[in-house]
Formats: C-alpha cells, sequence, structure tokens
C-alpha cells in the first residue's frame, strides 16, 4: 500500500518500539497515526526530488512570494505617497481606493496561491483512514456516569427534604427577575406619553394655528403652487424640518379644477368637508404602510406611489390605498389661509399619522 | 566561570521538553496533527464564511476608531464639497470621515461591507450544501440549528451595521425596521417605545445599535462559530461514500501539513478577493445618500441582498388588514405578515427540519456518508423549491428596478410576483423530483449496460448499434451496485484518453498514468479496450 519504505516488518497488534534505531522517521509518524487508531493508506510524493518538475515548482512557489513581496510594498508606496486627499473632478485620489485594492488583493492572492501550490503540488499526497469511534463509548460508561448523577441527585435529597427545592425556587425567581428588571425598566418607554403617536407637529400651540412651511422654513401662498403641482411641507415650528418631527412631513398638492371637485365631494362623503382650501389638498407623506415617504406622485392620474412597497394612493378619493400592501388611507391635514395669505393647518391630522399599530382607534 | 556551549541543534527538542513537562501536550497535540479530514470542494464553501467573519473582525476593528455612533447633530465641514454645510448626525458626518478625510478609510469600508455580504452568501451557499447532502442527519442536528441561527444572527449583524451611517438609504431601512416592529399585536408600540426609546427615530437608536453591533451581536457570533467548529471537530466531518469508505470512518488527510497549508491558502486568496473587491468595486456610497431625512427618499431603494427577500415579502403582501372589534377597536396590520410571522416560520422550519425529516423517513440511525442529491429526490425537491421561493421573493425585493429597465408595469410585476410565488414553487418540487429520478435510472442504466463509446456499429442485418462499454468484467448485465458515488459515464473517465501532458512550451514530466483521484471507484481500464475501438473485427 504505502510506497514509502517497506522495512522493519509492521507487526499489527503490538505497539512499535519507537526507539528501535532502525526505523525511519516515516515509520514513527505512521506509528503514531496507529496509535490514533489511524492508517496511511497512501503515501505517495508527487514529484521526484532533483527533476526539472520539482525545480520549475519550487519556481513557480518562489515566484509567487516575491510577487506577494513586491506587490505589498506597492501598496506602501501608493499609501504613503500616492494623492489621496478629496478633491472634486478628476483628481489622482479617484485611484487611491482602487490601487490599494489591486496592490493588496495581488499581494494576499499571490501569497495565497504560493501557499496552496506549495501545499498541494510539493507535499506527498496521502490517504490516510481514521476510526470514527462512534458509539464508543460503551454502555458500561453510560451507566457509571448515570449512576455518578442520580446519586449525587440522591445525596442532595431534594426528594426527601422537599422544604429545600420549594424554598430555592421561591428564593431564585425573584432573582431571575432582578436580572431583567434593570434591563426592562430601563428600557420601557410609553408610547402614549404625551400622546405622541397621535400628534404631529400641526398640532396648535397655544390657540396658535401651524403654519406650512417649506424645507427651508419659508411659509408657503397659495399662489406658490401652480395647478397640478405639489410640494412638501413641515410645521413651521423649531425644528419643524428636522427629523424630530419625523411623523410630520406632508405633501401639499394644488389640484386641477375637476380633481378638486371629486376630491370635496370624497371628503364631504368621509365627513372630511372643509379639509381642503380652495384647490389645495394636505396629505401626510409619511406611508400608512412601513412609514417611508410616499413621495412619487403621478400628475395624470392623482395616484401617490410609495416607493418602498409600492403601494398607491389615490388622492382625489382621501388618498385611499388602491394598489399594493397597504391598507390603510394617508391622513388629511386640514389646511386653510391665515389673515396674512399663508397655509396654516386648522388643526393637527384627524387620524394617527404613519405605519398602523395594534391600538390605532 | 565555565562558559557552556550553546546547542543550537537542541534548543527545539529542549523547549519542547520544557513544555511537555509544565502542559503534558505531547499525546493530545499528536491526535491534533493526525486528525484526518475528507476532501471534497464543497466542503470549503463554510470556510470561506469563516474567512470573512476574520476580514469583518480585523476591518470593523478599525472601523472603531473612526466612526463616532451618536446622533448629535452637525454641520459637515470635512473634504467632500457637495455636502459642506450641510447639518448631519455626527454618525453621517464620521462616516463620510471615514471615506473622505481618513487615509485608506475607504477601502476599509468597502472591504468590510463586501466581506459581510460574502459572509452572508457562504452562509447561504453552505447550508444549501449541507441540506442537499444531508450532512444536517444524525448526529449532527445540532451542528445544523447553530449554523441556521448562525444565518439569522449573522442578518443581525448586517442590518445592525448597515443602519449606523444615518444615511438617507439606511435610515429608510430603519424606518420600515420600526414600522415592522410596530405591526406585532398588542405589544407593537411598546417595543418600538423601549428600541427606540419614544417615536421614531428618536436621538439613542444609533448608539443603541452601535453597541450591539460591535459586542454584543459579534460575540454570540463568535460563541456561535466557536460551538460550529468544535462539532465539526468532535462529531468529524461527514464524507462522499466511495472505495474504502464506511459510515464508521474518515477517509482523507491528516491535518498536518498539508490539509492545513491548504487552510492557510485558501484564506489568503479569500482575503486578496475581498481586498480587491473592496478596492475595486463600489459598494455604499453613502455620500452620495445625503444624510437621512424623514421625507426624503428615492426609487430603487434596495437593502443589501440577504435582506432583500423580505422587502419581497412585504410588496407582494395583499392589502389585509385585521380587525378586532372590541373596545375602540385592535388592528394587525398587513406588514406583520411578511416580515414578523414570515420569518418566524422559516426559522422554526430551518431549525425542525432534521427533526421533521427523521420522522418521516422514521430514520434514526448515525449517518456520516453523505448522499447525492439525485437519491433523495423528495429532499432535493424540497430544497429547490425553497431556493425559489427565495429567489422569487429576492427578485420581487428589486421588482421596480425590474418594471423600469424592462418597462414592464410595475403593477404586472406586483401580480405575477404574487401568482409566481404561489405556483413556482410546487413546479419547481416537480420538475426537480423528475430530474432526479431521471439521473437515478441513468446511472442504473450504465451500470448495466455500460458507458456509451460513441462508437457506431452495423451489425450484419444492416442495423446500426451504439457500441456500450460495460463497467464491470463479469458476463451478466446490472452485476454492478450503486454506491452513492459518482457513476463513470464518459470514456475517458474509464482512462480511454490519453493523460494530458503537462507543460506549457514544452513538457515538463512525463505523461503520467491517467491520474485516479482516491475518490473515485477503482475502475481500471479493460484490457480489451482496444478492441472496441476498432469495432467491426468483432463478431
Amino acid at each position: 500500500m504505502s510506497s514509502q519504505t517497506g522495512q522493519p516488518a509492521l507487526s499489527d497488534g503490538e505497539p512499535l518500539d519507537v526507539n528501535d534505531p532502525r526505523l525511519s522517521r516515516f515509520d514513527i509518524v505512521r506509528e503514531g497515526a496507529r496509535r490514533d487508531d489511524i492508517e496511511i493508506v497512501h503515501y505517495e510524493p508527487q514529484v521526484v526530488a532533483g527533476t526539472k518538475a520539482e525545480r520549475r515548482l519550487v519556481r513557480t512557489v518562489a515566484a509567487f512570494f516575491l510577487l506577494t513581496g513586491l506587490a505589498a510594498t506597492a501598496f506602501l508606496v501608493i499609501y504613503i505617497w500616492w494623492p489621496w486627499e478629496y478633491e472634486p473632478g478628476r483628481g489622482g485620489d479617484k485611484f487611491y481606493t482602487p490601487l490599494l485594492g489591486v496592490t493588496l488583493g495581488i499581494a494576499l492572492l499571490a501569497v495565497g496561491f504560493g501557499i496552496l501550490t506549495w501545499g498541494k503540488k510539493l507535499l506527498p499526497k496521502e490517504v490516510s483512514i481514521q476510526d470514527r469511534h462512534e458509539g464508543a463509548v460503551p454502555a458500561e460508561d453510560r451507566r457509571i456516569t448515570g449512576e455518578t448523577m442520580a446519586y449525587m441527585a440522591e445525596e442532595l435529597g431534594v426528594k426527601r427534604r422537599p422544604l429545600l427545592g420549594v424554598s430555592l425556587l421561591a428564593g431564585l425567581l425573584p432573582v431571575g427577575a432582578v436580572a431583567a428588571a434593570p434591563l426592562v425598566g430601563g428600557l420601557i418607554s410609553d408610547p402614549h406619553k404625551d400622546n405622541q403617536m397621535m400628534t404631529t407637529g400641526f398640532a396648535p400651540r397655544d390657540g396658535q394655528k401651524i403654519r406650512l412651511v417649506r424645507e427651508d422654513g419659508r411659509p408657503i401662498r397659495p399662489a406658490d403652487i401652480s395647478a397640478g403641482g405639489q410640494i412638501t411641507v413641515f410645521p413651521g415650528v423649531e425644528h419643524g424640518v428636522s427629523n424630530r418631527y419625523a411623523d410630520s412631513p406632508t405633501l401639499l398638492i394644488h389640484l386641477r379644477e375637476e380633481d378638486a371637485e371629486a376630491s370635496r365631494r370624497n371628503n364631504e362623503r368621509e365627513g372630511h368637508g372643509g379639509y381642503m382650501w380652495g384647490n389645495y389638498a394636505a396629505y401626510s407623506k409619511i406611508c400608512t404602510h412601513a412609514g417611508c415617504p410616499a413621495s412619487l406622485y403621478e400628475q395624470q392620474t392623482n395616484r401617490l406611489l410609495c416607493p418602498c412597497h409600492q403601494s398607491q394612493f389615490l388622492i382625489t378619493d382621501n388618498a385611499k390605498p388602491i394598489f399594493g400592501p397597504a391598507s390603510r388611507r394617508l391622513p388629511q391635514l386640514p389646511i386653510e389661509v391665515d389673515a396674512e395669505g399663508y397655509f396654516v393647518a386648522t388643526s393637527d391630522y384627524t387620524e394617527p399619522v404613519g405605519p398602523d399599530f395594534w391600538e390605532r382607534p | 566561570m565555565k562558559r557552556r556551549k550553546f546547542d543550537v541543534a537542541a534548543v527545539p527538542g529542549n523547549t519542547a521538553r520544557a513544555v511537555d513537562d509544565r502542559f503534558q501536550v505531547a499525546t493530545p497535540l499528536r491526535r491534533l496533527l493526525n486528525k484526518v479530514f475528507p476532501d471534497h470542494w464543497s466542503f470549503l464553501l463554510g470556510e470561506i464564511a469563516l474567512f470573512s467573519f476574520i476580514v469583518l473582525l480585523l476591518t470593523g476593528v478599525f472601523l472603531t476608531f473612526f466612526f463616532e455612533p451618536t446622533m448629535t447633530e452637525v454641520i459637515y465641514n470635512g473634504s467632500y464639497a457637495p455636502l459642506r454645510g450641510t447639518p448631519m448626525s455626527a454618525a453621517y458626518a464620521s462616516t463620510l470621515d471615514i471615506s473622505f478625510d481618513v487615509r485608506g478609510g475607504l477601502i476599509m469600508r468597502q472591504m468590510h461591507h463586501w466581506s459581510a455580504l460574502l459572509f452572508m452568501a457562504a452562509i447561504v451557499v453552505h447550508m444549501l450544501r449541507v441540506f442537499f447532502t444531508g450532512a444536517f442527519r444524525k448526529p449532527r442536528e445540532t451542528n445544523w440549528i447553530i449554523g441556521s441561527l448562525l444565518f439569522w444572527v449573522g442578518f443581525l449583524a448586517g442590518f445592525t451595521g448597515y443602519s449606523l451611517p444615518d444615511d438617507g438609504l439606511s435610515g429608510t431601512g430603519l424606518r420600515i425596521a420600526s414600522a415592522i416592529m410596530l405591526s406585532i399585536p398588542v405589544i407593537g408600540s411598546w417595543v418600538t417605545a423601549a428600541v427606540f426609546d419614544g417615536e421614531f427615530p428618536g436621538t439613542i437608536i444609533i448608539s443603541r445599535f452601535y453597541i450591539a453591533h460591535v459586542l454584543l451581536v459579534p460575540g454570540l457570533l463568535v460563541a456561535l462559530i466557536s460551538a460550529h467548529l468544535g462539532l465539526v471537530f468532535k462529531q468529524k466531518h461527514t464524507q462522499w461514500p466511495g472505495p474504502g469508505r464506511t459510515n464508521g470512518n474518515v477517509v482523507g488527510e491528516r491535518m498536518f501539513p498539508r490539509y492545513a497549508i491548504k487552510q492557510g491558502g485558501f484564506f489568503m486568496v479569500v482575503f486578496g478577493v475581498i481586498a480587491l473587491m473592496g478596492g475595486l468595486f463600489q459598494i455604499n456610497p453613502v455620500w452620495l445618500f445625503g444624510p437621512y431625512e424623514a421625507w426624503v427618499v428615492s426609487a430603487a431603494s434596495q437593502p443589501d441582498w440577504y435582506v432583500m427577500f423580505l422587502d419581497g415579502s412585504t410588496r407582494l403582501m395583499p392589502d389585509w388588514e385585521i380587525n378586532i372589534p372590541i373596545g375602540d377597536g385592535y388592528v394587525i396590520p398587513p406588514l406583520f405578515w411578511p416580515t414578523v410571522v414570515l420569518p418566524g416560520i422559516l426559522v422554526g422550519i430551518s431549525l425542525l427540519y432534521p427533526f421533521m425529516e427523521a420522522r418521516h423517513l422514521k430514520d434514526y440511525r448515525s449517518h456520516n456518508l453523505l448522499q447525492r442529491p439525485r437519491d433523495v429526490p423528495f429532499r432535493t425537491g424540497l430544497g429547490v423549491m425553497a431556493i425559489t421561493f427565495f429567489l422569487i421573493l429576492t427578485l420581487t425585493g428589486a421588482n421596480d428596478v425590474i418594471a423600469d429597465k424592462f418597462h414592464i408595469s410595475l403593477n404586472a410585476m406586483t401580480w405575477a410576483g404574487r401568482i409566481g410565488l404561489l405556483l413556482l414553487p410546487p413546479l419547481a418540487y416537480y420538475v426537480t423530483y423528475r430530474i432526479c429520478l431521471g439521473l437515478q435510472q441513468h446511472d442504473r442504466e450504465v451500470l448495466a449496460h455500460g458507458v456509451e463509446t460513441g462508437i457506431i456499429r452495423r451489425l450484419p442485418d444492416g442495423r446500426f448499434v451504439e457500441v456500450h462499454q460495460p463497467l464491470s468484467a463479469g458476463k451478466e448485465h446490472g452485476e454492478l451496485e450503486y454506491v452513492g458515488w459518482v457513476v463513470p459515464k464518459k470514456m475517458n473517465r474509464l482512462g480511454a484518453l490519453g493523460p494530458a501532458i503537462r507543460g506549457f512550451f514544452y513538457p515538463i514530466e512525463k505523461p503520467a498514468e491517467a491520474p485516479v483521484s482516491p475518490g473515485h471507484p477503482p475502475v481500471e481500464p479493460r484490457p480489451d479496450r482496444e478492441e472496441i475501438t476498432s469495432g467491426e473485427n468483432r463478431p
């Protein structure tokens, strides 16, 4: 079987005397394997020492390692001296990261291929067989361990002295709760504090109605939006345009005459008469499905599409969902124009804004 | 004082003796060095996951030196001109700094992201290998469970990491995650308020995700990976059937030196590929997305690939809202089913599958030999069914992009996904089952009648027949048993083709005998094979 060494007769069964001077190192290796129940059944050099083939392989591996050195040096040189600071336009910095990647990649790949070639081509091929020793734990051992554990349990005597068990349990339960308490107690936060799930930045403050403002904070006059147009508006309060009022962004739409009429009619049907001002309607931009901004407004069909999961809302019919996974219409913001001619919210939204939840009324 | 001569050659021996005197490692070390591993290319898929994880740890530590995990609002004043003067969170600003103002920071960020994607991909492919070959069967159910958990913990690691930069895209993902938590019946709003400390987005979520991403989740991953590898080591690797291979042994190479060297080389190759990807392929260019603002989103917002199936299932879900008319009324939103219930079911099925199959087959024995997918058609069918299900959902996760690029109606894409999700998986099961049976039949046929030689012989009565090369020397057909391993089906597998001469410009060695790898059945070329090539000489 083994192509290496045939001498000292390796008798099966009795272990070899590893101090026998006649043994080669491989004999000892094989004896070690045998003691671990491994039989090396096939061990065969892939290249003959001193041949052209061997020299060639050695050259290949060496070339890989040298390439690594070269690429790694190139990486360092580029890392240190290449202009890396960002400048707009076509600076040399555009090539900084790609060059680092290429040099580092080549360095690592070359050392990898070098090692692989060394291991796969230069080292002898072998087939060894090892016993799995599965189910090797004798039934007797199982029994002994089982009995030992049962004995331990018996010694504790919980069966004979039940009070110990009961009192331990009663004592430990609260300890478990103690471990959980700081985490739960620290993290818990009332979701309905200040009625926060039902209110937005448009809730009137001190009887003052809140203006609708643009991204830059400027208020909006009706004339600012042409028919068929729409803009995103925010509550005109401090930080109204920031993520602190993540539920407040609203779409203010100037509907065309016939769409506005249909819209008003449908509004009245739902008891939302007076929510529009003239031909203007304002709907929450936060999708009632998963909370993405439903921001793709299709002027021709008056549909609002949410780009995250493609729910579509029909603006002219109370923004009710007509396609996709959303099941609830976008809440409508009642609007009017104040004495100075700017849009204000008549009141806050009358339905909760954003994704649905269990206790939504 | 007389100075003793220092014997360099004795140093290793003396050191080894000194170590062994103290720790008694000689015997266990020998066992370790001698441990036999079976070899097959498909056993390396899991290693890719392990190696990517190491790269993740290395690059991740680098990133923590520069990342600032807070949502404090700052005005950006770094090198990237288009965003200068923009108010943004410190997390986003420091991510921009890593990309533009830290030397070599961008490649580290990109390598980190790519290795995360590779990590998840390798886990999935490895899992498929284990599934299709039946490697999860007793005694390895525990390791299958750990592996499945690794996918979901990896998912968590990916999502928390992806959310950290607080850019426009990841913020939208976080918004959806908050909506998913909100959709859980009864406790939804409490869970969301606990995680975000109030309403979305709050001011603390990035800090919480940060500690989860750099400590809690990686800690869990390290623990699970260690247990996974420990069990592979303890239970020994499975192997393909083949000559000399039984359920009670392992046939392969000893761990040292060749096997270990190949592993080391492979790690370097994986690392090198990640470095190339990190340098050459842009990933998650957060500076293009801008800071997260609740009202900004663009079309074609896709998450990382392993999250896309959930995005897809969410898109396909019809608008079925359940109203419970008690008191003020309660709601179960449609979002709950595809994002909480579906993953829950998937986790449950994947964890329990080994036990369900054992129960179904009433097979409670230990199996250390792998099965070829064709030999267990129902399992292979189920696997392909699951892949089809996953692929449809993943494609649907990008259905807006597909609709846009191919000028298909978006609504049509959604409906195609809905119908396809119901029809295609069972169809895939049926087709796979039939293909498996066909392959099985062909194996039996070759074993019974031999390999097709491509030689057409004309019989005296004018008929043409193809000559077959029987695989056994026996006279009677069908005496070879199928043993669950590759059946040679081409003449060159039988040595009919001369071995290739190696060397680029000139031969570097004498043409060797046809190499027969130990994994292949010991098929010897028949002595009378010359006779076949000259077909007409035969009676």
